[in-house]
């Protein structure tokens, strides 16, 4: 399974990327998309929209069933991945170039509250 | 634990996601579930259907017994090997199972029924039995091959399988040797069920690997089965169902004199509800127990998916009696109502896409 070392992860299988502009970009790890199978849709939230850390707001549809992606920390939602929304096959090719939405975070330091990847690795 | 097949191992070692499905280990893909679909629309694949049990009926008595236990009617089986869809019905007129019936004499008759029914298959089968022995075929393996291709893939694989089933009509089977031929199936392309001595299912699986037949999980039957607009029992319809309702009218055999177990309650019931297709306009997914809204009332979504073939949603719903084809209705998905048309089933059959919005 691949878990690169450099991102952050949620126990809910998302993983964050915090770049240099201080926007954190949140997708789904590539265990999650293998146990969803093939992906069909994907519903994005509102560029604008708060969101408070472990709130629902988004949802990876595979040809099986539906699954909410949640915040891993709070934020603003300021950008979503509508390439991948118009391709969502391409989250199952991978996961981590297929990202779904970019946050503001509210609070950097809260990163810091998310499993490595090594922790992450240890949950699956 | 769970149940497993005699393909198993076989399953295990091609890289199959083992998942329980009626109290049964079984393969929901080996890979990718779209591809495997495609693979049956566009050429052939082979699903373990093993699960599922045959029941053989022998005795002067079969005949009769049937008439009394299932809502189609027997009478049409004339043709040695002929196969007839059917329900089996309670006595208020619900789904016990839906089946499959092959005639071979008027004293001997095998039935194919749902394993997640199967126990109280069998109970219900034996209650009405009297003097007819009632088998189940544990001993037996099917193996479903599916496709455009899936009989010439198959005669290559068997030899002398040709001969013994190239005759055969849809809804035909046929022996060879102690292997029943059988051109049915559950995924709206052309192909056979392979019903076969245990011991040599993975011989005969690794016979139709070698000619090319790829396999396929539980999760593209599911898609193929919903493109072709046939019922899933247990979601479709269950024992609160009736045929008629459930969009199985043309199972039901009310004309005949017979009488058979739930006649007398569907031939005097109204019928408030149907069920038919639908098409997502909108984008995003159908899902079973998702709310329709209707200009005539509130309807429900029996089985929907996202249809690879079609590149959008379908369903199966169960809709008020006055909806018609062709209809713009509301789905009600998670907080939204999206967009979608009535259709009459089936979506895809043979390879081709049927309905449009």
């Amino acid at each position: 399974m691949n878990v690169p070392a450099n991102l952050k992860y949620a126990k809910s299988h998302e993983w964050a990327r915090l770049a240099d502009d201080g926007l954190v970009t949140i997708g789904i790890t590539d265990h999650a998309q293998e146990a969803l199978g093939d992906i069909v849709f994907l519903e994005l939230p509102q560029v604008g929209r708060k969101v408070k850390a472990g709130e629902e707001c988004a949802v990876v549809e595979s040809v099986k069933a539906a699954s909410d992606i949640y915040a891993p920390i709070a934020g603003e939602v300021v950008a979503v991945n509508q390439a991948a929304a118009d391709a969502p096959e391409s989250v199952n090719q991978d996961a981590y170039a297929a990202w779904l939405f970019k946050l503001k975070p509210d609070n950097i330091a809260e990163l810091d509250s998310l499993l490595d990847a090594t922790a992450y690795q240890s949950t699956l | 634990m769970a149940k497993q097949t005699p393909l198993y191992a076989t399953h295990v070692r091609l890289g199959g996601k083992m998942v329980d499905f009626a109290g049964w280990d079984m393969p929901l893909h080996y890979g990718s579930q779209v591809e495997e679909h495609h693979l049956v629309r566009r050429d052939a694949g082979m699903f373990d259907v093993s699960h599922m049990l045959d029941i053989d009926l022998e005795g002067a008595g079969a005949h009769d017994l049937l008439h009394t236990l299932i809502a189609n009617n027997v009478d049409k089986l004339t043709v040695p090997g002929r196969a007839l869809y059917s329900c089996m019905l309670n006595p208020q007129g619900g789904v016990i199972d839906d089946l499959i019936v092959y005639f071979f004499r008027p004293d001997f008759y095998r039935v194919v029924v749902n394993a997640g029914t199967a126990d109280k298959d069998l109970a219900c089968i034996r209650q009405h039995a009297g003097d007819v022995q009632v088998k189940p075929r544990r001993d037996l393996a099917m193996i479903a091959v599916q496709g455009p291709n899936a009989r010439a893939k198959t005669w290559a694989a068997l030899p002398g399988a040709e001969a013994a089933s190239s005759g055969l009509k849809p809804f035909h089977a046929a022996w060879f040797g102690d292997v029943l031929i059988a051109r049915t199936g559950y995924t709206g392309e052309d192909g056979f069920e392979l019903m076969i001595p245990a011991g040599r299912a993975e011989a005969t699986w690794n016979a139709l690997l070698a000619a090319g037949v790829k396999p396929a999980g539980l999760g593209a039957r599911d898609t193929l089965r919903l493109e072709a607009g046939m019922p899933l029992y247990g979601q479709d319809m269950d024992e609160q169902t009736s045929p008629l309702v459930a969009g199985l009218a043309w199972t039901v055999d009310l004309d005949a004199p017979r009488d058979f177990i739930g006649k007398s309650v569907l031939a005097g019931r109204r019928i408030e509800k149907q069920t038919l297709g639908l098409l997502l306009t909108d984008k995003g997914v159908l899902r079973a127990h998702q709310k329709v809204f209707t200009a005539q009332g509130e309807g429900e979504i029996t089985s929907g998916t996202f249809s690879p073939s079609m590149n959008r949603s379908i369903a199966l719903a169960r809709l008020p009696a006055a909806v018609a084809v062709g209809d713009t209705v509301e789905v009600e998905i998670r907080d939204k109502r999206l967009k979608a048309t009535v259709v009459k089933p089936p979506f895809v059959r043979n390879g081709k896409i049927l309905v449009t919005s």
